[in-house]
């Protein structure tokens, strides 16, 4: 099973044949997407019709590409302006979190300690419709009170932005929970010694040490929110998000313009995974 | 020195307490809350289970819901009957560079959104896709071949779009079995079936726990796949609570069938926990 223990020829043959085609239908889906983003065609099918740029840089009907496509950028826009800002909340948030698990022993501790898993295992849909009524309720209240139309509150951007943090928040706290557990605490002791009061030694020993965690939660949180759907398909107002935007259009019947956005994603994404990966190494 | 750690404490504890009050327990009370709410004129509301009777007396919603559970736990069974050897593979016999190289590569269609994992398979599997004019090119079929629209389409798409939530952590826990361990097992007269089943599985159960939870998760939480992939008969839970919401405006039905899905959710992963003996911190945490 292990290379420790010898096996018979056929067996290492079948398993290394499994594992190609398990790579085989990894790739496939991923693989096609791109190509067709290249097809010479109306459609992303076959048969091909040569090679094009035009789905990117095409200014003219029907080739219409994404560079010159006004709708598409403005919600690559509204994405990673959400993006954006779940990030830094769920990073805020996520760190606080942290150091109170991290640093305090308090009654209720390990109930606030599953409660705050919990976004973990609720459906991303029943987050989202939870919030719009919640928050519908509130708005309702404030119109009924005193005529005041919180719009805020109805679905749109702010509410995207609130659905997503909710369960973003949970992740970035374990990722910087992992890398602040094994931090020697020592080191702030030592700085203290030295003079240096409690919020600068967090500030110049602690802070510094989190930061690859930090950076990577922020990625994550970010990726996370891009390509997030189902809570933020109920939450959504009149400004898609790009896989709102993206789903709409599909629905519709796609063309290859889809393609090239796709493709633009999975290069935008895998930069991102790389400028992480690079961070962690430090 | 003590009012300093109280202030630090009350600072730290404020943003969980506010995000989890305000963003999760509150509404889903609310939620609940509206469920039970029956309208019974304009603007005039009462507090009964009507929703819920609704839910249970409708056979087209009772039997979505079952057909949503028990399709869900196939492509749990399904990703982790794939992800096992794969992540076997990964972490004890790739070495060195091949191991991290085989690792990344299964971590990276997860870096783009499902929406773009969906496409290429509706590219692949349609009608007019890349598999049908293979089959065609190659002779085997006479026609246009569709494979789309249906529930093994649909289980393709699903068990893809959540591998890489198996593969990590049964790669995790695996890594941490030491090679040792498993060549006792075969000093000990252990043939290759009975060491995967008396020390490989027993020490990857964290990992299966884990990863089954998520996996279950996501499926039963999802839109986009059974939307796109699946056909008409292929209908999803998730689907009947969109339409309540967006399309019909019933949000007290809707509310009703939110709360559904997160009992059968909750009730399946406690159920896991206690199977296996695990708790929700250690699998997740």
């Amino acid at each position: 099973m292990i290379p420790s223990m010898p096996q018979p020829r056929a067996y290492r043959l079948i398993y290394t044949g499994y594992i190609v085609a398990f790579f085989v239908y990894l790739a496939l889906p991923l693989t096609v997407v791109a190509v067709f983003a290249f097809n010479d065609s109306q459609f992303p099918s076959l048969p091909w019709q040569g090679f094009t740029w035009n789905w990117f840089f095409g200014d003219t009907r029907p080739q219409i590409g994404v560079f010159h496509e006004r709708p598409i950028l403005r919600a690559i826009g509204t994405s990673a302006f959400v993006g954006i800002a779940v990030s830094a909340l769920s990073l805020a948030v996520g760190t606080t979190n942290a150091f109170l698990f991290n640093r305090y022993q308090f009654r209720g501790r390990g109930l606030l300690y599953v409660l705050m898993l919990l976004p973990l295992v609720i459906p991303g849909i029943v987050l989202g419709i939870s919030i719009l009524v919640f928050s519908s309720r509130v708005a309702n209240i404030a119109w009924d009170a005193a005529q005041w139309d919180v719009t805020a509150l109805r679905p749109g951007l702010m509410l995207v932005i609130l659905g997503q943090f909710s369960f973003i928040t949970t992740i970035a706290t374990l990722v910087i929970s992992a890398r602040l557990q094994k931090f020697d605490r020592t080191l702030e002791e030592a700085a203290l010694n030295l003079g240096a009061d409690r919020l600068t030694a967090i500030r110049t020993i602690t802070i510094p040490y989190l930061m690859p965690a930090m950076i990577g939660a922020f990625v994550v949180a970010f990726l996370m929110s891009f390509e997030n759907f189902n809570t933020t398909l109920m939450l959504v107002g009149s400004d898609a998000p790009l896989t709102i935007a993206m789903f709409d259009r599909l629905k519709e019947g796609s063309t290859p313009l889809l393609n090239a956005v796709s493709l633009l994603l999975m290069l935008g994404s895998s930069l991102l995974a790389l400028v992480m990966i690079a961070f962690q190494r430090k | 020195m003590q009012a300093h750690a109280r202030l630090g404490f009350i600072l730290l504890l404020t943003p969980l307490l506010l995000w989890l009050s305000l963003l999760i327990i509150i509404p889903h009370i609310d939620m609940a809350l509206l469920s039970l709410r029956e309208r019974v004129g304009v603007a005039q509301y009462e507090t009964s289970p009507a929703n819920y009777l609704t839910f249970f007396g409708e056979p087209l919603y009772l039997r979505t819901f079952m057909r949503t559970a028990v399709m869900s736990i196939l492509a749990t069974a399904i990703t982790l009957l794939i992800a096992f050897p794969v992540s076997f593979y990964i972490a004890k016999i790739a070495r060195g560079r091949v191991q991290s190289a085989l690792f990344l590569l299964c971590l990276v269609p997860f870096w783009v959104s499902e929406l773009v994992r969906t496409f290429g398979w509706m590219i692949l599997l349609r009608e007019t896709g890349v598999i049908s004019s293979l089959l065609q090119y190659l002779g085997i079929a006479s026609g246009p071949v569709e494979m789309l629209y249906n529930d093994a389409a649909m289980m393709v798409g699903l068990v893809y779009t959540s591998m890489l939530f198996m593969v990590v952590p049964l790669v995790t826990t695996l890594q941490s079995l030491d090679d040792a361990v498993i060549e006792a097992g075969y000093d000990l007269g252990g043939s290759g079936p009975s060491v995967l089943r008396e020390i490989i599985i027993p020490h990857a159960t964290p990992g299966i726990v884990a990863g089954s939870i998520v996996v279950f998760m996501l499926s039963l939480g999802n839109y986009l796949t059974p939307t796109m992939l699946g056909g008409k008969d292929s209908l999803w839970f998730t689907q009947l609570i969109y339409s309540q919401f967006i399309v019909r405006f019933n949000w007290e039905l809707g509310a009703a069938f939110g709360f559904m899905l997160l009992i059968l959710s909750s009730v399946i992963v406690w159920a896991m926990l206690r199977l296996t003996g695990q708790t929700l911190e250690k699998t997740m945490g």
